[in-house]
C-alpha cells in the first residue's frame, strides 16, 4: 500500500530564544560601560557647561590654523618618505650583501631609536653646524623648526614604509616573477606592472597604520616650538589654565584618526572587491 | 676625540654618571609599565571576546580612545587633568592643599594605558586563534571557568601573543622619551641638559640614540630567549 502524502509538513517552529540570564558577567558588563559612559559623558559635559564663547573665539582660529600645520607636516613627510623609501626598499632587496646591509642599518637605527631624540638631533645638531650647513647655504632650511621636523619625519617614516614595502614585495610568489619572465618582460616591467600592483594591495593595511602613526607622532614638534595643533594647545593652557583646552585638542585629534581609519577601511574594501568570496 | 671622552666621563665633570642615571630611569619606567599594560589589556581584550555586548563596548570605547590619541596628549591629559582633580577634590573636601603629581606615576600611568590598548588587541586576536574545543575540552574535564583560563587557554596564549607584545615593548621603550617632557630625568632630559650646557648637542643626542639602540640590542636578545624559552615544548623541526 502507498500512501501519498498530499499535505505539506509544517516546518518545526524554532525553539524559543533561550532567556539571557542576570549573571556575574552582565553585571560587570553594564558596571564597566556606566564607568566608561560617565567617565567620557562627565568630561563631554564638562565641556558643554564650561563653554566659553571668549575662549572660543579667542582659541579656535589658532587650533584651525595649527590643525593646518599638523596636516601640511604630515603630508609633506609621509610623500618625502615615500619617495625616499622605495630606494630603500629595494637596496634591502639587493643581492648585494654590502648594499642590503647598508639598508639595513638605516632601517634599524631610524626604528630602534624614539623620534623625540631624532628632531633633537636634528633640530639642536644643526645649530651646532651653522657655520659648515652656511657656507654650503643649507642654514635657512635647518634654521626653521618646522623643516627641522620634516627632514626627521621623512628620514624616519622612510625606514618604517621601506620595510613595508619590502614586506610586501618579498609576499608576492616567487612564480609571478617567473611568469613575467616568461613572457618576456624586463624586470623593470615585471615589477611595475605585476608584483608591485600586488605588493601594494598587502601595504594597504600598513600603511594605514603609518599614516596614523605619523599623525599622533606630530604631536611632539610642539616640544621645538613648531605651533601644530599640539603647539597651540599647550599655549593656550599656558595662558588660560583652563584645561578644556587640551580637551579640545583630545577632540580633534580622535575625530582625525577615526575618519582617516575609517577612509581606509573603505579604501580596502574597494580596492580588494576582487579578492573577496562572498557576494 | 679626547674632549669627548672627557665630556662623556662619569666623573665630576662629565656627564657619564647623569647619563647612566637617565638610563635607569628609562629602563625602570618602561619596567613599572609592562605588568600595568599587560594586566589592563589583557582584561580589555576578555571584555571584548566577552559574550555580553555591554562589555564588548566598553573594550572598543576603551582601545578607541587610547589608540587614537597622540600619546604626548594622553601624557599631558594624565599629568594636568589628574593634578585638576585630585585639587577639586580636596577643595570639595574643604582642604586647600595642592598636590604635585608625581610625573613617573603620570608616565607610567599615560604609558600603561597606551600600552593596555595595543596590546588587547593583540591579546584579542591570540583568543580568537585558539579553538573552543580547548574551553569545551577544559570544562569536559571538570575545570572551572578560572582553572581552564589559566592551566589551559593562558599557556598557549602566550606563545601566540608573544612576537605582538615583543613589538608593542620596543614601542613601548621609546615612548618613554616622552615623558623628559613632563621633567623626569630619563635619558633624553639628561642628554638634553648636557647639550645645552656644553652645547655639544650632535654629541649627546647622538650618545641618547646610541643609548635607544643599544636599549632596543638588548631587548631583542631577551626576547630571543624568551622565545626560546616559550617553544622549548614545540615538536623539534
Amino acid at each position: 500500500m502507498t500512501a501519498i502524502v498530499n499535505e505539506r509538513i509544517q516546518p518545526a517552529l524554532p525553539p524559543p530564544p533561550v532567556r539571557r540570564r542576570w549573571n556575574g558577567t552582565r553585571t560587570t558588563g553594564w558596571i564597566a560601560l556606566a564607568a566608561m559612559v560617565s567617565l567620557l559623558g562627565g568630561l563631554s559635559l564638562y565641556l558643554i557647561l564650561a563653554w566659553d564663547s571668549e575662549l572660543v573665539a579667542k582659541y579656535a582660529p589658532k587650533y584651525w590654523k595649527g590643525l593646518q600645520i599638523t596636516l601640511g607636516l604630515v603630508a609633506t613627510s609621509l610623500v618625502f618618505g615615500a619617495a625616499m623609501s622605495l630606494p630603500v626598499a629595494m637596496a634591502r632587496l639587493s643581492p648585494n650583501r654590502a648594499v642590503g646591509a647598508l639598508a639595513y642599518s638605516y632601517v634599524y637605527l631610524f626604528r630602534g631609536t624614539p623620534l623625540l631624540a631624532q628632531v633633537f638631533l636634528v633640530y639642536y645638531g644643526a645649530g651646532e653646524f651653522r657655520p659648515e650647513l652656511q657656507s654650503v647655504g643649507l642654514w635657512g632650511f635647518f634654521r626653521d623648526p618646522w623643516n627641522c621636523a620634516v627632514f626627521a619625519f621623512a628620514l624616519n617614516t622612510a625606514a618604517y614604509q621601506a620595510e613595508i614595502l619590502r614586506g610586501a614585495i618579498q609576499s608576492v610568489a616567487k612564480g609571478q616573477w617567473e611568469a613575467a619572465e616568461a613572457l618576456g618582460l624586463t624586470r623593470l616591467q615585471a615589477f611595475r606592472k605585476i608584483i608591485l600592483p600586488q605588493a601594494l594591495i598587502v601595504a594597504l593595511r600598513p600603511y594605514g597604520n603609518e599614516i596614523i602613526l605619523m599623525l599622533k607622532g606630530s604631536a611632539i614638534v610642539a616640544i621645538i616650538t613648531v605651533l601644530d595643533l599640539m603647539g597651540e594647545t599647550r599655549r593656550a593652557y599656558s595662558r588660560s589654565f583652563d584645561f578644556q583646552t587640551y580637551l579640545w585638542a583630545a577632540v580633534v585629534y580622535l575625530l582625525m584618526v577615526e575618519t582617516i581609519r575609517n577612509i581606509w577601511e573603505r579604501l580596502e574594501k574597494h580596492l580588494t572587491r576582487h579578492l573577496r568570496r562572498d557576494g | 676625540m679626547d674632549e669627548m671622552l672627557a665630556l662623556l666621563s662619569l666623573s665630576d665633570t662629565g656627564w657619564g654618571d647623569e647619563i647612566v642615571s637617565g638610563v635607569g630611569v628609562t629602563i625602570s619606567l618602561a619596567l613599572a609599565t609592562l605588568p600595568l599594560g599587560l594586566l589592563i589589556g589583557f582584561f580589555v581584550a576578555l571584555a571584548k571576546q566577552s559574550e555580553e555586548p555591554t562589555l564588548r563596548l566598553a573594550g572598543n570605547i576603551y582601545t578607541t580612545v587610547f589608540r587614537g590619541l597622540p600619546e604626548l596628549l594622553t601624557l599631558f591629559l594624565v599629568y594636568f587633568g589628574a593634578q585638576i582633580g585630585i585639587r577639586q577634590l580636596l577643595l570639595a573636601m574643604g582642604s586647600e592643599t595642592t598636590i604635585e603629581i608625581n610625573s613617573f606615576l603620570a608616565g607610567m600611568v599615560a604609558l600603561g594605558l597606551v600600552f593596555s590598548s595595543f596590546s588587547s588587541e593583540v591579546f584579542l586576536s591570540a583568543f580568537r586563534a585558539i579553538p573552543r574545543g580547548q574551553y569545551e575540552g577544559g570544562y569536559a574535564i571538570g575545570l572551572s571557568r578560572f582553572q581552564t583560563m589559566r592551566l589551559i587557554i593562558l599557556p598557549q596564549l602566550i606563545r601566540i601573543a608573544l612576537p605582538g607584545l615583543s613589538n608593542l615593548w620596543m614601542i613601548l621603550l621609546k615612548d618613554t622619551a616622552l615623558v623628559s617632557v613632563i621633567g623626569l630625568s630619563d635619558i633624553i632630559r639628561q642628554t638634553g641638559i648636557a647639550a645645552r650646557v656644553t652645547k655639544e648637542a650632535f654629541l649627546f643626542f647622538g650618545v641618547a640614540c646610541l643609548l635607544y639602540l643599544a636599549l632596543a640590542i638588548l631587548s631583542s636578545i631577551a626576547i630571543g630567549a624568551i622565545n626560546h624559552w616559550a617553544a622549548r615544548g614545540d615538536a623539534p623541526r
